[in-house]
């Protein structure tokens, strides 16, 4: 299985939401309806507080537990990677999958009502483009990459920074890194 | 001091502010699973324990409810699917991973099931339904090949009434997301639930006497059991991680202390076992209603359960968008 992975900073981030928007023109998303959102996380005690940005979206596990409770395999890896899609044909709308994600990163996808996510834009993966939202970002602040091979942009900045993922007890292998 | 805030405008719904994709729908179909599978245990005892003198209903008119109760349930499952015309890929697929998959396929072998059951019963039970079935061709022929087979057919259904009570517990449990859920005390607990709600049935329907008593002694036991599960879930929470430990707050002091104990424990589980005892000592009203309170807390427990466990969650963010004052800007 390839990795794909993304990485940011959480030191550049801004919190602009300029990849927020860069989604949704590059999805179609409708409005009122997010794939991915940016969380303003302050921590400690004043004056002493320290203020992260960070751009959330689906974590594209390697154990999916929305991939594995999925009645209809609608929910599924993407051509032996990690990218987690949903095949709008095969989804009943049963919402099995969007109370498996302890991100909460899925959504239903009104007026369809099949069940929808961030997709790493694979569309644009393909042709070898990274995500809109990465494409977008004005500060730089977000990476994407092949996690197994020792040279790419996101397998080089997690070996030189200190970084975090969201929630790795969940044990569900989270693949969007946060970098300290 | 921790504070997580959306600072883009995520409102996705039935996601945002927390999760609310299943309500009553859900919880009434977990019932009637459950309660189905009460039904099937109880006909097929019945059945197996040569009790056709002693428990009559039991024996030759409860089998028939079964596939009413699951009709009922399936339908308001169906009603929650957001794509009601792709109902057909559960069958187009089986994931073993995923306890839906595995429920979709116990229904579809519980229903031939159930269908047997109650074809073994119709001439004892139901003689004018028997006497439309005969009608059809083949009709009295298989009437009568279920009638042969009856013990076979009740040997047969008790492991599947069984799969189909756990199942509507474990189909909660499996969500590892979802703290308040993920124990494996759930699908025991629906399955005794089930069993009780089933039990409070021929209270109300059955003619004889001796088998209300019957039947109010096994609910005894029975909701006996299901105070001590509920006990042992909550155990099962404080024992575990910070997620669930959090989930246990919001039934002991938090937002949900009031409707768990108030609205469930207490007239679902307290007050009827108090009234059936009652019962037993020869006082049908307060056996019926008794059965009013059981069948009123079998759904509450599934309605509150299905409600808490989409709220105790792993992900908390203070939301910082409110739709609604969108609204009102541009009314």
């Amino acid at each position: 299985m390839t990795t794909y992975a993304m990485v940011i900073d959480t030191r550049t981030c801004i919190g602009c939401g300029d990849c927020v928007v860069a989604c949704k023109n590059e999805n179609n998303v409708p409005a009122g309806l997010n794939r991915d959102w940016v969380v303003e996380a302050t921590r400690g005690e004043y004056p002493e507080l320290h203020t992260e940005f960070r751009s959330e979206r689906c974590n594209h596990c390697g154990h999916a537990t929305c991939v594995t409770n999925c009645p209809t395999g609608a929910s599924h890896y993407w051509k032996d990677t990690n990218i987690v899609l949903v095949a709008a044909e095969k989804c009943t709308g049963c919402k099995a999958c969007i109370a498996a994600c302890p991100y909460d990163a899925r959504l239903i996808m009104h007026p369809d009502g099949y069940v929808d996510k961030c997709t790493f834009c694979h569309h644009r993966v393909d042709q070898g483009l990274n995500p809109a939202c990465v494409s977008a970002c004005p500060t730089r602040c977000m990476y994407f990459g092949i996690l197994d091979e020792r040279d790419s942009i996101v397998s080089r900045l997690l070996r030189e920074r200190r970084y975090k993922t969201l929630m790795p007890e969940t044990g569900n292998q989270p693949n969007v890194f946060y970098l300290l | 001091m921790i504070e997580e805030v959306l600072t883009t405008a995520r409102y996705n719904a039935k996601v945002d502010p927390s999760l609310g994709i299943w309500t009553w729908e859900i919880a009434f179909y977990l019932f009637m699973g459950g309660m189905t599978a009460g039904i099937i245990l109880f006909a097929a005892w019945a059945v197996l324990g040569r009790k056709e003198e002693t428990l009559n209903f039991a024996h030759n008119r409860f089998a028939l409810w079964a596939p009413i109760a699951l009709s009922l349930g399936m339908t308001t499952l169906f009603l929650d699917l957001e794509y009601k015309l792709h109902v057909w890929r559960f069958y187009a697929s089986f994931e073993p991973a995923s306890p839906m998959s595995w429920g979709a396929w116990i229904l579809v072998l519980v229903y031939p099931l159930m269908i047997v059951q109650t074809l073994s019963t119709l001439r004892n039970g139901y003689p004018a339904l028997a006497a439309l079935v005969e009608r059809i061709p083949g009709g009295k022929s298989i009437l009568s090949i279920c009638e042969s087979r009856r013990r076979l057919i009740a040997w047969l259904a008790i492991p599947m009434a069984v799969a189909l009570g756990i199942y509507t517990g474990v189909l909660l449990s499996a969500f590892s997301a979802r703290p308040f859920w993920n124990s494996g005390v759930l699908g025991p607990l629906f399955l005794l639930s089930g069993i009780s709600a089933a039990a409070a049935l021929p209270i109300l329907g059955a003619c004889k006497a001796d088998e209300r008593h019957f039947f109010a002694l096994a609910d005894i036991g029975f909701i006996s059991l299901e105070l001590v599960f509920i006990g042992l879930l909550l155990a099962s929470l404080a024992t575990g991680t910070a997620q669930h430990m959090g989930a246990l707050e919001l039934v002991v002091g938090g937002l949900y202390t009031e409707p768990f104990w108030l609205w469930f424990v207490l007239p679902g589980l307290l007050i009827p076992i108090v009234f059936e005892v009652v019962c037993v000592q020869g006082y049908r009203a307060f056996g019926l209603a008794a059965s009013v309170f059981v069948l009123y807390g079998g759904f509450m427990l599934r309605y509150l359960v299905v409600e808490i466990g989409q709220v105790s969650t792993w992900t908390e963010y203070a939301i910082q968008f409110d739709p609604q004052v969108l609204l009102r800007l541009t009314q």
